[in-house]
């Protein structure tokens, strides 16, 4: 029962600091409710057992992803009065409404399609770390896995080229 | 009155809320009560490294207890201070800051073991799977709290020290990850409490005495300093450039919770260290389940600390004639000062011989809630000898603590302050790759030597 309210609580919060993230005009607080929604995101996969993905959601992308973000933001030093504004829809708006609207269309199609009845639940060794530990090194996804490892390689050695002139 | 009654009287499955409640209780005091000692002790153990007495002005009624005095009326001084908000900065998330600085220096404690179990209750606050990896998103989760006080006070030399701190703090988190693997790779697991386990037993089962153990030691123990933001990393903070850093617009309780926020992360990155390289709650050569079963024993080696808090007390009652406290005059508070201290020698050696005694009579075998309230509460289960591993655990374990705070603090009056630039060559150029290494030599190692070096090679 608890989990039930706290599952909904936190994905109200989630919701909340997600159009936060969009409506706020000082880009620092923008990028400060993105984190809370990650944060509220995490809570979520906790309460759902996915224990592993909660602590990877905030050591990554709260910790080190959105830090660069705010990282950046303070370097440039924006501040109330030289926020951002988008008022004029340009190429790029279009773009990003073209891509809003295959994502709302890919979501409402995912949503028509949910099975009638609940899947079973998982049993609670389900997203532990021994288990995603073994799925990706001994199971299936051993090659995916280090194709992703050696992709990620080539993009950071790329960024290293492109942003420095001499090596 | 029966033990389930009172369980039923409390509410049905109160026991672990409870439990959780004193937990959580537990946790934040047991960071917040070393703060005001580690204060002390870095006042204290800076004038003896830098040949001065130190604080010994503040007293209770003339006893000035080394200095430890001073500690309280930093607290009280700290409180009644006015809070001073200037005008130019972003108020919102300027008072969040401090906020945020200390509560997750707080939180990322709850993953330590203090012990191996107590009636078959897991003795941390929090058995969450992430274990270490809890830890780790903790600290760079503090990012934000020094990040948003240099950005929020709305000044130069604030921002700079906000910005060293962030990139000096997710620098040296990869350091510091990397190290970890090397451990969770020869422990088999991410959770603390088996890595406590595994050193269980002889000395040489810590994994800071093996050779990638070692490395990855001082590659933790080097990044926890640049993650705490000390000496001589402490370069967000550096008086002689920035004036006072992140914490420079803050005054009163706000200063406050910023300074004990790093204490408190002292005493984080000290525990997970002791419990990742040294051992954690164990006794070197001892298991708990040994502790357990010579209960009465342990009991009765207390006493053998009888002889030497005697002589510390006759050391304090000889303090009487020493010229400072001649000069005196008559009915000067401070007169009192040797009476005290013989008062807490002689205290503490009764306690001990309090201590031998209940061994000799066999009490710990036999203390259920039964005996400890003469029959009131009918509950026959004996928990003496689970009391006196956790006590001795959570002993063991605060020894440990405060040897690696107080290397911290030996460090801070030791060693200058790097360079900017050499702290990123240090992190990113030589730790770094370091690491890396390690962690291929660790699995190497753990492919070598699957139960440890001694017992492939047959010798244990």
């Amino acid at each position: 029962m608890f989990e039930a309210v706290f599952f909904y609580l936190f994905s109200l919060f989630a919701i909340v600091s997600g159009v936060g993230v969009v409506t706020m005009r000082n880009p620092i607080a923008s990028a400060l409710s993105l984190v809370i929604c990650f944060f509220f995101l995490a809570a979520d996969y906790a309460l759902l057992g996915a224990h592993f993905v909660a602590v990877i959601q905030i050591l990554v992308y709260a910790g080190a992803i959105m830090v660069l973000f705010i990282f950046v933001i303070m370097l440039l030093n924006l501040r109330h009065g030289d926020h951002l504004t988008f008022n004029d829809i340009g190429p790029r708006g279009v773009v990003g409404m073209a891509t809003a609207g295959l994502f709302a269309i890919g979501l409402f199609t995912a949503l028509g399609q949910l099975p009638e009845t609940l899947p079973a639940p998982v049993g609670a060794e389900y997203g532990t770390i021994a288990m995603i530990g073994r799925a990706l090194f001994e199971g299936p996804y051993l090659l995916p896995f280090e194709t992703v490892s050696a992709l990620l390689t080539v993009a950071v050695v790329g960024a290293v080229v492109l942003a420095k002139k001499e090596i | 009155m029966s033990f389930d009654d009172l369980v039923s009287w409390l509410g049905d499955g109160a026991i672990p809320y409870y439990l959780a409640l004193a937990k959580c209780v537990f946790a934040v005091l047991f960071v917040m009560q070393l703060v005001p000692v580690l204060i002390w002790a870095e006042r204290k153990g800076a004038a003896y490294i830098q040949d001065r007495p130190g604080p010994n002005r503040a007293h209770i009624m003339g006893i000035r207890a080394g200095g430890l005095v001073h500690t309280l009326n930093d607290v009280v001084k700290l409180v009644m201070k006015e809070d001073i908000i200037p005008g130019h900065v972003e108020k919102r998330y300027w008072a969040a800051a401090p906020v945020i600085a200390m509560s997750v220096a707080l939180m990322t404690w709850i993953v330590v073991p203090f012990g191996d179990n107590f009636l078959g209750y897991q003795l941390k606050v929090s058995d969450i799977d992430g274990g270490l990896l809890f830890v780790l998103a903790g600290t760079s989760i503090g990012v934000y709290g020094v990040m948003l006080a240099g950005w929020a006070s709305n000044n130069k030399f604030s921002l700079l020290g906000g910005l060293r701190a962030s990139a000096q703090m997710v620098s040296y988190e990869l350091s510091m990850g990397l190290s970890a693997v090397v451990v969770f790779l020869m422990a088999g697991s991410v959770s603390l409490s088996n890595i406590a386990e595994m050193q269980a037993g002889a000395i040489w089962n810590w994994t800071v005495f093996t050779p990638v153990g070692l490395l990855a030691f001082v590659l933790f123990w080097t990044a926890a300093f640049a993650e705490t933001n000390r000496t001589p990393f402490d370069l967000p903070e550096g008086e002689a450039e920035l004036v006072g850093g992140y914490h420079t617009e803050y005054s009163s309780l706000r200063f406050a919770l910023f300074f004990m926020g790093e204490y408190a992360n002292m005493i984080v990155a000290a525990s997970v260290t002791a419990t990742l390289f040294f051992g954690g709650y164990n006794v070197p050569f001892v298991t708990p389940d040994m502790l357990r079963e010579h209960s009465d024993g342990v009991l009765i080696a207390a006493g053998a600390a009888i002889p030497l808090l005697v002589v510390f007390a006759v050391v304090a009652w000889k303090r009487r004639e020493r010229p400072f406290y001649q000069a005196l005059p008559a009915g000067d508070a401070r007169l009192k000062e040797p009476m005290f201290f013989v008062a807490v020698w002689l205290g503490a050696a009764g306690a001990c011989a309090a201590l031998a005694v209940a061994g000799l009579l066999g009490v710990s075998q036999q203390l259920s809630l039964n005996t400890l309230t003469f029959g009131w509460l009918e509950n026959a289960t004996v928990f003496g000898p689970d009391l006196v591993a956790a006590v001795v655990g959570i002993t063991v374990l605060i020894a440990k603590v405060l040897f690696g705070c107080w290397f911290f603090i030996w460090v801070r009056w030791t060693v200058p302050r790097f360079r900017y630039d050499q702290l990123m060559d240090l992190g990113w150029k030589r730790m770094l790759p370091l690491a890396l290494a390690n962690v291929l030599a660790a699995g190497i190692w753990v492919a070598l030597f699957p139960n440890g070096l001694l017992e492939t090679l047959g010798l244990k």
